[in-house]
């Protein structure tokens, strides 16, 4: 136990440390190591650890930075997290990350790309455009060359060609880093006191920040941890959390919703991490077109990709439904498009389904969580003391 | 200055065409054309019209309801049904609009679209709205074309080949299907013939604000010029015939020097030049264009003019390349570049236009536009040491357009504008 607790608290320090300090001291302990910043939601991390550098995920300043430069770039109502990312950029905290990748998720980390570029942050900036065409000789071919273009831009900083061997083994790992991860969901599903979310979280924001070996390693000692019949049952409902899957809530807004009387089984919170849903072809000739089926086959629906042909909504009820959860949690960053969009779409459908649910908005830098808590403790209360009625939201 | 609202036979061409178009529209099953929604950045209107569909464009109709000051009613629809305050307030006078009926600026139904068709330019908002529109209309065909981003300040062959691929592999199968009409290359091919005509004509009709004084408002005035070429007569005869007749009478005041049309007729003296960055507010269009032209400020270049098409660097759409051509045309609307090309853009507008003053509107609905917007003006500012203004507003909803906010600071914008012609003056 005790144990336990302490890869937790280590853990808790790698994910919220805006120094990065983990991926300095791995890139200080060899000479042209290659750390590679990326922001949310997903980046295939596979080829930047294939070839030879180490992804470092970028998910803004949270609650323990103040913002003061930031403000200068972003106008009061964008989000939040380019001001903070923006701050800790100009404060200097990422100075020994080499390259930063800005994956398509909406318009506002897009432009960020540019105000990267123009500030001539990093020795490279790419904007990751992700295929939105969904055909593997189409939109899996030009995802191939954007990949392609990172690999370049690594190459020239630390000389290492990609191999189809190395990239496998990437692969792998980090198949077997989502295996993990869902392996711990799949128990708190049944057994969510055994866990709490905030932990999780916090194990798997760690992983973004620390190699994936050792990020293995703590995933294999906290997956059989929880494997014990350990903690005690509270008198909780089950929900699942949508929509925080780039500005990050305060950890103290996750422990906040638990706290509330809101177990959280499953949630979008680290979508990155989880993105792909099973392995990818660790097998193939060409590892980098397994990266990219798997991409357009096997992922986790997003606010980023449009969704006609397999409509959020129903992947969304289907993984209420498949965890047993008693209701939904909609929790957006405030002035998200893409999560504020999709509210209408999501509430609008799960009024049709019966499934219920409350959404409120947050930002990464609030620590005042009073009204969520008593928001989400009434939505608790009112499943768990009516279960039978209608529940009017 | 004149009271009256004058009208020329350009304004004539270009009521009749829109008139037009919403009446085929309000008519299109008698007519037996398919009815394709669109957007305007990255619109293929030629590929549309090669398959006899008609268009329609959302962010039109929002914009039309609030000048029609009906976008406010149409917006709170929208938020009573989930729809946030935070969000684009295109998409929800859209859905306001089709909530209440889908009636469009001539009073005439707009008919349900047969096609859905994202060309998903420089804009995510855009694939969310047609996300919203899909579940409204569950019996149109979706076609997606995405649309690469200029990340790099570049339009490489690999991402032209991608977008050619979705053309012929996705896109033109599935308008055929949608319209039963085969695909005509020679077709297409005179249209963009007359695209790039209009093009040429309109990248002549925005330089001539390089006179002095300027015929021409780039900014409150552009947004009617570019009206033919971005709701889908890109790529017709009556598109040139619009230009034509719009550059004879601008040459005309040329010849006058007379400066620009205003709805108060004609503005009479220049005192100052500005570039603006960022669409306009269309709740207020009147006031908000007022408060520049009565003092004197007039507009000889803006990015939203651009929103469309990007001609001012040389391209144009090349009949003998017809998909690349649309590929690249996609790929070179305004808000598909980069921060630095914008700023590089803004620049050579501010140097090559002779601007006093770089102005940003700063849209709350629009991040497209409006993330990164600070640090391009101080860059500009920076530069070129030019005076920047910096106000908000937004697009559809009245109510984040506050005149007086507004009025002030650009009184106290234009008087230090004026404190440093005198500077100037001075110097020399």
């Amino acid at each position: 136990m005790k144990n336990i607790d302490n890869i937790i608290n280590k853990c808790k320090q790698y994910a919220f440390d805006l120094n990065f300090s983990r991926a300095k001291q791995w890139k200080e302990s060899k000479e042209g190591r290659v750390l590679v910043g990326y922001m949310p939601i997903y980046f295939p991390r596979e080829i930047i650890h294939a070839a030879g550098a180490m992804p470092v995920g970028i998910f803004g300043g949270g609650d323990d930075k103040q913002i003061i430069k930031g403000d200068a770039y972003y106008q009061s109502y964008i989000c939040h997290i380019p001001r903070s990312i923006m701050e800790i950029a100009l404060d200097k905290h990422m100075d020994h990350i080499d390259g930063f990748i800005f994956p398509s998720i909406c318009d506002v980390i897009r432009n960020l790309s540019g105000i990267f570029k123009q500030q001539k942050i990093g020795k490279f900036v790419k904007y990751m455009d992700f295929p939105q065409n969904f055909l593997p000789e189409i939109g899996g071919v030009f995802y191939q060359q954007e990949m392609k273009h990172v690999l370049k831009y690594i190459k020239e900083l630390n000389g290492v060609e990609l191999t189809t061997e190395a990239l496998n083994h990437s692969i792998d790992l980090y198949n077997k880093n989502r295996q993990m991860i869902e392996q711990i969901y799949d128990i708190r599903q049944e057994y969510p006191w055994r866990l709490s979310i905030e932990d999780v979280y916090s194990i798997i924001r760690a992983g973004t920040v620390i190699p994936v070996e050792e990020h293995n390693e703590i995933l294999e000692q906290i997956c059989e941890y929880i494997k014990q019949d350990v903690g005690t049952p509270q008198d909780k409902i089950k929900v699942i959390v949508s929509g925080a899957f780039c500005e990050q809530p305060a950890l103290g807004l996750i422990r906040a919703v638990e706290e509330a009387g809101c177990y959280v089984i499953d949630d979008d919170y680290m979508l990155g991490s989880r993105m792909i849903l099973g392995d990818i072809d660790s097998t193939s000739d060409n590892p980098l077109e397994s990266i990219a089926i798997s991409y357009i086959k096997q992922s986790q629906f997003s606010s980023s990709i449009y969704d006609v042909h397999n409509p959020k909504e129903n992947r969304l009820a289907k993984i209420v439904k498949d965890r047993g959860a008693d209701g939904v949690v909609f929790a957006a960053a405030s002035f998200c498009d893409p999560s504020l969009l999709d509210a209408p779409i999501f509430q609008n459908a799960f009024d049709k389904m019966g499934i219920r649910y409350i959404s409120f908005q947050y930002s990464e830098n609030i620590n005042q969580y009073k009204v969520i808590k008593e928001q989400v403790g009434t939505f608790s209360d009112s499943i768990k003391l009516w279960e039978d009625e209608p529940v009017v939201v | 200055m004149s009271k009256e609202a004058q009208k020329e036979k350009s304004m004539i061409l270009q009521k009749e065409m829109v008139e037009g178009l919403f009446s085929d529209l309000a008519n299109a099953k008698e007519l037996g054309k398919k009815v394709c929604y669109t957007f305007i950045p990255g619109n293929l209107s030629e590929l549309i019209r090669t398959f006899d569909m008609l268009p329609v464009y959302p962010e039109i109709n929002a914009l039309q309801s609030a000048m029609r000051k009906k976008s406010a009613a149409y917006i709170k629809e929208a938020e009573k049904n989930a729809h946030s305050e935070d969000v684009c307030t295109y998409v929800k006078c859209d859905v306001g609009m089709l909530m209440k009926g889908n009636i469009g600026p001539t009073g005439q139904k707009i008919p349900d679209p047969d096609v859905l068709l994202l060309s998903y330019t420089g804009c995510f908002t855009f694939l969310k709205w047609f996300e919203t529109l899909k579940r409204e209309y569950p019996d149109a065909k979706v076609i997606m074309v995405h649309t690469p981003y200029q990340e790099n300040a570049e339009m490489t062959p690999e991402m032209t080949q991608y977008m050619v691929k979705q053309f012929k592999e996705e896109v033109i199968p599935q308008m055929e299907e949608v319209t039963g009409v085969k695909y005509d290359e020679a077709k297409l091919k005179e249209h963009l013939k007359l695209s790039a005509k209009a093009e040429d004509l309109m990248y002549e009709i925005f330089q001539t604000t390089k006179h002095k004084p300027s015929p021409i408002d780039a900014y409150f005035a552009g947004v009617y010029y570019i009206g033919p070429i971005n709701i889908g007569f890109r790529g017709t005869q009556k598109a040139v015939d619009y230009y034509e007749e719009l550059l004879k009478e601008i040459h005309i005041r040329i010849e006058n020097g007379q400066g620009p049309i205003t709805p108060e007729g004609e503005m009479k003296e220049e005192k100052y030049r500005l570039v603006v960055e960022g669409p306009p507010n269309w709740t207020s269009f009147r006031e908000f264009w007022k408060i520049f032209y009565d003092m004197g400020a007039v507009i000889v270049a803006s990015s939203y003019t651009k929103v469309g098409g990007v001609y001012d660097l040389g391209w144009r759409h090349d009949p003998e390349r017809p998909l690349e051509a649309l590929a690249e045309y996609c790929m070179n609307c305004y808000t598909n570049l980069n921060i630095p090309q914008r700023i590089d853009l803004l620049k050579k507008c501010i140097t090559e236009y002779d601007a006093d003053g770089y102005m940003t509107n700063s849209i709350k609905s629009c991040n497209s536009f409006s993330a990164g917007q600070l640090g391009m003006m101080r860059e500009i500012e920076d530069d070129l040491e030019v005076p920047v203004g910096f106000i908000e507003s937004d697009l559809v909803d009245p109510r984040y357009f506050s005149y007086s906010n507004i009025k002030n600071r650009l009184e106290s914008y234009f008087q230090m504008l004026e404190q440093r012609k005198k500077m100037q003056e001075e110097i020399v």
